[in-house]
């Protein structure tokens, strides 16, 4: 009873720590960027700056808006954390991986984008409709290939728990699996594409020909724009976890005393920065994309992932 | 006990549709209840008033009809009882009914297959008699008699009913045919309009030719035994070739009913032009009696399965799922549109059950109970939230006579109980967490990550593409409800119908669909209980249930074991509302803070109109384009001009129509065939008596000469 509610507490915080981290992802990221363009950064702490800013302003909701557009941040806001909390951030073998597996996460995730896409078409702007009608023809594409990479992990560990998924990577040691680079790329494509990142959508820019995510919360302001901005910062950091856990798990802490989570802590962060500087040159290496080409870009992810799902069960698959 | 409920199920049904006949024999009626006054020595007198009230000529229609849903409803109540009684006491009850043929009474089964079904029907008629007395108030009396509504709804109930209690071949062909000519009549409802009178005409030839084919899958096996009884049936001991054509036959005559690709198109065009609540039924309901006579035929008549009719249910499955959805995306009559979404959510169904037929034969019964468990979830969801979906459609056109979504929007404010309960909907078709529909796709997707066991290397690579058009369809899918609910309600009014809508008044109107809402939404979180029973039903049918009971707790879903999946979906909620009370009171608490109304921002262009606003070709547009090879797209820009050099733009005309591929790729080959047939026969048609009588005596000679 103790170890169960220490568990618990343990992915109470682990949840805690996502979403306070989150920011500083955003920043370190902007950062990197900076300095590789030759600009002047801003603090890494500047995102915390601009959330504490904007909760503490008053909120300005146009008179055509319903119910669902004063709801929808807090909704795409607890889906994201909820997603957080089943993934594995500084530990493995967490309650909260049980009650919700890899598929629910990405329920999750359709969730979340399901009441911003309607927040979008909400006021009856072209841009908001502009905005759901991309948003959901990129995370259409999006979320299959996720899934994909995402099955292949699963099915060479043989559950759809991703606590029980990455011990059994790590207890497996260094191996080169072929289908794990397959579903890596794949999950790597997506995850630009879903966080809206360059070469897919631009987050520093509001042209009204290329913007997918800004159309859609362009008349959220306030908490409201708080909550959004935190959900998708949220969100990138999650696809980061993701693939700094499922396919580099090493340091993710098994056991819970303190040195171990210490060093899990440490090693997660040591990752993620590395991740960041790798997205930060990527994002200034690569122009953005034309609208349509996006769906080649989406159907090769989805296709790597397929190619992944394959060769772990035709090669991989030692029977 | 059992077979009593079922039978006054049946009974209630049947009763509900000839009382309706009586709405215009009110004079008789009248004269009737004097005849009996006069004759009985009345010495109650407010009885007598009661009733003479009752049958006076303003309040008798109203009464009446509510009378007959009522009766209906009871129907409803009574089959989910019967089908919960037998679901938890597990047991088969017989009998025969001394109906039909003299040396073949109609025999009858009630097992957890069919009692599933019965809590399927139940539900949805139940819900639907609620609904009804309000909706049909708008018909015209005089032009739409409510008394042929009322007759065939309860003969197509009491059919449906039937379908599930057969248990011989005839009786089982009886009810079937019960259920879609009465269904037919109810499409035919509106028949002032050619339209109309073409889908009903449509809807009854696919639904005879299907017939057909289930009589000849019938004949198959009945050829191999000595009798039509279903127990007879299932002694039958076929070669493989005749099992499979056998199958074939079956799968063409119940797919045509569950209206899977390619024989889907009579469903978007009968489900728009019948009326709300009738098409709630087909949709939601009729299709899962198809589903039930597929099954019923391949896993219990034909007994031993072969992969390769799981293989054939796969893909069948899959393209329809794919095509479904494509094409749901595509329309703007927002009914036409969940018919085609029903297709979708067929095709996931005959997906699972065609991985539960893979894993049955390839010795892992296990497995195959949760691919069975998967399918038979996804028929009870896909119930609940299409028939919440027509219902809400039925309301929302019943208020703003309007079935085109390009025409709609704002109504979130104008009718804001709809709007919640549609909402609810809209989530649970496009397999959110915390609805039904998520529960079943979860399912789903867990019995096709099972493909390890297999040892065929086809299957084992087939079975992940399968899986990956499931995750593909269920994408889709969220993003055809966004485009519904979003032009629907959100926004601001299209059309001037739209700005004068105003909520439902009547009660019993919202209370049906609120009725389904909740269950969407209970079986969202406590999936449990509906699981468990299916569990029931697999074991009595395949003869194993899921691994391991005791993970099916309440609190848990652990379908393979406890290891390699789990989803606990109250906690999931609990989680949801911590998070969200948290950020929310967090938020509100400083009153600086308040809201502040104030125009639309709209990057300060300003002057926005309700036409700017997307429509429903302008969301769907991206997707018209990733898949442009779906459909076949026409596509028409006009201008016309004006001014000196006839060079300036006055208007633009906008043209788009969408068609499915089957009707020039499979349809109207075959109608032309037709037609030269007719023609070829047409020509020994001289119209000359004497031509004819030519014709029977060389006939009559013939049989005479076969006969000697």
């Amino acid at each position: 009873m103790g170890d169960q509610l220490m568990n618990w507490l343990i992915a109470i915080l682990q949840t805690l720590l996502f979403v306070v981290l989150a920011p500083l992802l955003a920043g370190w990221i902007k950062c990197c960027k900076c300095r590789l363009q030759n600009r002047k950064a801003p603090s890494i702490f500047q995102p915390y700056r601009d959330l504490i800013k904007l909760t503490y302003k008053q909120p300005v909701v146009s008179e055509q808006a319903s119910w669902l557009f004063i709801k929808a941040p807090y909704i795409i806001f607890s889906a994201t954390v909820l997603a957080a909390t089943v993934v594995p951030l500084v530990a493995v073998d967490l309650p909260t991986s049980a009650s919700a597996d890899v598929i629910v996460m990405v329920g999750f995730f359709a969730f979340a984008r399901f009441f911003l896409a309607l927040a979008g078409l909400d006021v009856g702007t072209a841009f908001g409709g502009m905005g759901s009608s991309r948003e959901m023809t990129i995370s259409s594409l999006a979320e299959p290939a996720m899934l994909m990479a995402i099955f292949t992990l699963t099915m060479a560990a043989s559950t759809t728990n991703l606590s029980f998924a990455i011990s059994h990577v790590l207890n497996e040691g260094l191996v080169l699996r072929p289908s794990f680079v397959f579903a890596l790329a794949a999950l790597t494509l997506v995850a630009v594409a879903e966080t809206g990142r360059i070469p897919v959508d631009n987050p520093a820019t509001h042209l009204e020909l290329t913007m997918i995510h800004e159309a859609m919360t362009l008349e959220y302001s306030g908490r409201h724009l708080a909550l959004i901005e935190w959900a998708s910062q949220l969100k990138l950091m999650l696809y980061g976890v993701l693939i700094a856990n499922i396919f580099f798990p090493w340091g993710i802490a098994e056991t819970f005393d303190i040195q171990a989570l210490g060093y899990g802590l440490l090693a997660i962060m040591g990752k993620l920065a590395v991740l960041a500087i790798f997205l930060a040159i990527a994002e200034t290496l690569v122009a953005k994309m034309r609208l349509f080409r996006v769906q080649e870009y989406l159907s090769f992810a989805y296709l790597l992932g397929l190619l992944g799902l394959l060769s772990h069960i035709i090669l991989e698959a030692a029977r | 006990m059992i077979l009593f409920l079922a039978y006054s199920a049946v009974l209630l049904s049947f009763a509900s549709g000839l009382l309706a006949l009586m709405m215009n024999q009110r004079q008789y009626v009248l004269e009737f209840s004097r005849y009996w006054f006069k004759k009985l020595p009345n010495d109650n007198e407010r009885c007598q008033s009661v009733i003479t009230g009752c049958l006076e000529a303003k309040r008798f229609p109203a009464l009446l009809r509510q009378a007959v849903f009522v009766l209906l409803g009871l129907s409803g109540v009574f089959a989910v009882l019967a089908g919960l009684s037998v679901l938890i006491s597990k047991e088969i009850v017989t009998d025969q009914l001394s109906l039909g043929l003299p040396w073949l009474p109609w025999h009858v089964r009630f097992d957890c297959l069919s009692g599933f079904f019965f809590l399927i029907v139940g539900i949805a008629v139940s819900a639907v008699s609620l609904y009804g007395p309000g909706y049909v108030n708008s018909y015209d009396e005089s032009q739409h008699p409510f008394a042929a509504l009322g007759l065939f709804t309860g003969l197509f109930v009491a059919g449906m009913l039937l379908v599930l209690l057969a248990d011989d071949a005839f009786f089982f062909m009886i009810a079937w045919e019960l259920m879609s000519v009465a269904s037919y009549f109810l499409v035919a409802f509106q028949h002032e309009n050619s339209a109309n009178r073409r889908a009903a005409f449509l809807y009854l030839l696919m639904a005879e030719v299907g017939a057909l084919a289930i009589i000849l899958g019938f004949g198959v096996l009945a050829g191999f035994s000595d009798g039509f009884t279903f127990d007879a049936l299932r002694e039958a001991h076929l070669s493989a070739t005749w099992a499979n054509i056998a199958f074939m036959l079956a799968l063409l005559g119940f797919g045509m009913k569950a209206g899977i690709v390619p024989v889907h198109v009579w469903l978007p065009e009968a489900h728009p032009v019948a009326p709300s609540h009738i098409s709630a039924l087909m949709s939601g309901v009729m299709l899962k009696v198809a589903l039930y006579g597929l099954i019923r035929f391949c896993f219990d008549l034909l007994g031993d399965v072969h992969w390769q009719w799981g293989v054939v249910l796969l893909v069948l499955g899959t393209v329809s799922a794919l095509g479904g959805i494509l094409y749901a995306m595509m329309q703007t009559n927002l009914k036409r549109l969940l018919a085609y979404s029903s297709v979708e959510n067929i095709g996931i169904i005959f997906m699972v059950l065609g991985l539960s037929m893979i894993f049955m034969a390839n010795g892992h019964p296990q497995l195959a109970a949760l691919g069975f468990l998967a399918a038979l979830f996804h028929a009870f969801n896909h119930a609940l939230f299409k028939n919440l979906l027509f219902l809400g459609a039925g309301m929302i056109h019943h208020q703003t006579h309007q079935l085109n979504i390009d025409m709609m929007g704002g109504l979130i404010k104008k009718m804001p109980k709809t709007s919640v309960l549609f909402l609810i909907g809209c989530m649970s078709i496009s397999s959110l967490p915390l609805f039904n529909g998520f529960v079943s796709e979860w399912l789903a997707f867990q019995t096709a990550l099972q493909v390890d066991v297999l040892n065929n290397g086809v299957l084992r690579s087939l079975i992940p593409v399968a899986a990956a058009a499931l995750a593909l369809t269920a994408a889709l899918a969220a993003a055809c409800f966004v485009k519904v609910f979003g032009l629907i309600f959100l926004g601001q009014p299209r059309s001037h119908h739209c700005d004068k809508a105003h909520e439902v008044r009547d009660k019993g109107m919202l209370s049906g669909p609120a009725l389904l809402a909740g269950l969407c939404f209970l079986f969202g979180i406590f999936p449990g209980p509906v699981i468990s029973l299916i569990n029931g039903v697999a074991g009595q049918l395949l003869g194993e249930t899921l691994p391991n009971d005791a993970a099916l707790g309440w609190l848990w879903l652990a379908p393979v074991s406890a290891s390699q999946a789990s989803y606990a979906p109250p906690l999931v909620l609990i989680g949801a509302l911590i998070a969200g009370c948290i950020s929310f009171w967090y938020l509100r608490r400083n009153p600086a803070t308040a809201l502040r109304i104030s125009e639309t921002w709209d990057c300060g262009f300003g002057g926005l109109t309700p036409r700017m606003q997307y429509s429903s070709s302008a969301f769907t547009m991206p997707f018209r384009r990733i898949f442009a090879k779906v459909w076949i797209i026409d596509e028409q820009i006009d201008k016309d001009m004006q001014g000196a050099m006839n060079q300036d733009v006055a208007a633009v005309h906008y043209h788009l129509q969408i068609q499915d591929h089957s009707w020039p790729r499979l349809y109207y080959p075959i109608e032309h065939g037709i037609n030269k047939l007719a023609k070829l026969v047409g020509r020994i048609q001289t119209g000359n008596i004497r031509v004819y009588l030519g014709y029977s005596f060389v006939t009559l000679i013939i049989m005479l000469w076969v006969i000697s």
